[in-house]
């Protein structure tokens, strides 16, 4: 059971809250298929991804960013119960789509340095420290299903 | 995942724009891991203040950035300038390798905090590449 502390979920409403959705996951995603270029495997469907320039243009790997915001959205309205939350996408990342679930972290370090370069200062340690934990919570839930 | 003449050069280009705030850039980061990832306080359990902003975090955030500033421009020979950095890791402080890539992570972290524009996926990636093989020299001597 995972113990919130008020600074926590505040501060993790707040960042979603500010952020652009569809700005952000477009940033955070793409960055992830840029920086860690392995992880292009799981996108075999999404069309030209052959250099930075052509992932950063794509409108699938737009559109597949807010759609990964808007999932984590769903986390951040229930903090309690997130591993019931993502049960099903949990399965559907271990089962359908075998995705290694070490590449969840590889996205959430991308995730976590579009929001610093997006936060700037206000991005302080603490806050960086309740972002990390709310992301380990999340990839931990994704990591459930799988056997 | 070795460093190409393009990485070395985006590597060059980047930390010639930020080191002059590199005093800030080490001791926010070294501040950031301790915050962020608590295990890495054991290996700092001989400061008397592991607070953001305090006088042996700042320190030992100058410290880490020289070195990094040192490789950037011995890159070519990574494995050889960072000798005996390494032996000091391996058989004095006994870091775990793991610890290498946390770091490097809240590194990353404070450089998007503070350059946003400059910052761009590309340079992320180089300055990924060349934080792990940092790492990697300086686990060299380890085993």
């Amino acid at each position: 059971m995972v113990v919130w502390t008020d600074f926590e979920r505040t501060t993790i409403r707040d960042i979603f809250s500010k952020i652009d959705y569809a700005v952000v996951g477009q940033a955070a995603f793409s960055r992830c298929l840029i920086v860690y270029p392995w992880t292009q495997r799981y996108f075999g469907g999404f069309g030209n991804l052959y250099n930075a320039a052509a992932i950063t243009s794509n409108p699938k790997v737009a559109s597949h960013g807010k759609v990964i915001m808007e999932a984590l959205e769903k986390a951040v309205k229930d903090m309690d119960n997130i591993k019931a939350t993502y049960a099903e996408l949990s399965a559907l990342h271990s089962e359908k789509l075998q995705v290694d679930p070490d590449n969840f972290m590889l996205l959430g370090d991308c995730l976590t340095i579009v929001v610093a370069s997006q936060l700037g200062k206000a991005f302080t340690a603490e806050v960086h420290a309740a972002f990390q934990k709310f992301l380990a919570v999340v990839v931990s839930s994704l990591r459930k299903q799988y056997y | 995942m070795s460093l190409s003449a393009k990485d070395k050069e985006t590597v060059k280009a980047f930390w010639a724009k930020v080191s002059g705030r590199a005093g800030d850039i080490g001791s926010d980061a070294v501040a950031r891991m301790l915050t962020v990832y608590p295990q890495t306080k054991t290996y700092f359990s001989h400061w008397k203040d592991l607070s953001p902003g305090s006088a042996p975090v700042r320190k030992h955030g100058g410290i880490v950035v020289a070195s990094i500033t040192d490789a950037v421009n011995k890159i070519d020979d990574l494995a050889g300038s960072l000798l005996t950095l390494s032996e000091l890791h391996a058989f004095t402080l006994r870091v775990d390798p793991a610890n290498f890539k946390i770091l490097a992570q809240n590194i990353l972290v404070v450089l998007a905090t503070m350059f946003p524009v400059d910052f761009t996926p590309e340079v992320h990636m180089a300055l990924d590449k060349f934080l792990a093989a940092l790492a990697r020299a300086l686990s060299e001597k380890y085993r």
